[in-house]
């Protein structure tokens, strides 16, 4: 185990990646700077805990997750029941004929995979990320990015089960449409 | 029974976040089998899930 001002240092290194994560769930800067904070603090004072048999990323990752699960939960319930327009999947409707299907089929995408060795993909993907609306974004990024279960993810946003469908359906198609239109070209 | 790919979107989207019932599931196999479409939605999914996972992990290099 590294001496105290060696780990404090370690530990230091890695808000800028903390940062980062957090500002996946939290798009709230303010949000962000204190979930990291928290963070860096329960790691110092937790130094004991870290076995180091974990990567130290890893282990502080988990610990973060757990502040932004308590974030949003505290947003959640401040943000008072605002009439939320973000549980309507008829959007997409459009993409559907009446009789239900395609008015244009998706086409399979090129050598996908090749996509996440480019720095360049991950910006596009950024900003389309970025383009969701802020609910929908956030119970997609709970679910893809921190992996949390849907049944979770709905209890902490205090939203039924079926609206939280809603939000991943549309988190997902408005997502795939943009990377289709921004990046693997039509 | 048939299935729409309106309806097979949607629990394409259903089945990343949940074991379908296994009705459903059959369908949409079935559906997936023949529609080239949906088939392609459905990887283009599964994609997404894999390239999200990824994102925070970018930029550490530089």
């Amino acid at each position: 185990m590294p001496a105290p001002s060696e780990f404090r240092s370690e530990v230091e290194k890695l808000r800028p990646y903390l940062v980062r994560y957090a500002t996946l769930q939290l798009r709230d800067a303010e949000a962000v700077q204190d979930a990291v904070q928290e963070t860096l603090l329960a790691a110092l004072a937790g130094e004991a805990n870290f076995a180091g048999r974990s990567q130290l990323r890893t282990w502080l990752t988990g610990i973060l997750k757990h502040k932004i699960v308590d974030a949003i939960r505290r947003q959640s319930r401040e943000a008072a029941i605002s009439g939320d327009a973000e549980g309507d999947a008829s959007e997409f409707d459009q993409l559907f004929e009446a009789n239900g299907h395609w008015v244009e089929h998706p086409a399979a995408w090129t050598d996908p995979d090749a996509a996440l060795g480019q720095q360049q993909f991950f910006a596009v993907l950024q900003a389309c990320l970025n383009k969701l609306p802020k609910k929908t974004a956030q119970v997609f990024m709970m679910r893809e990015h921190l992996g949390s279960e849907t049944g979770e993810i709905c209890k902490n946003l205090a939203i039924t089960p079926t609206h939280c469908g809603v939000l991943m359906y549309r988190a997902r198609m408005a997502l795939q449409q943009c990377l289709d239109k921004n990046w693997f070209g039509k | 029974m048939n299935i729409t790919c309106k309806e097979a979107s949607r629990l394409v989207s259903e089945g990343l976040d949940k074991q379908l019932p296994r009705d459903a599931q059959l369908r949409l196999h079935a559906h997936l089998a023949i529609c080239r479409g949906c088939k392609s939605l459905s990887d283009r999914l599964a994609f997404l899930r894999n390239a999200v996972r990824r994102i925070v992990d970018r930029g550490d290099s530089g």
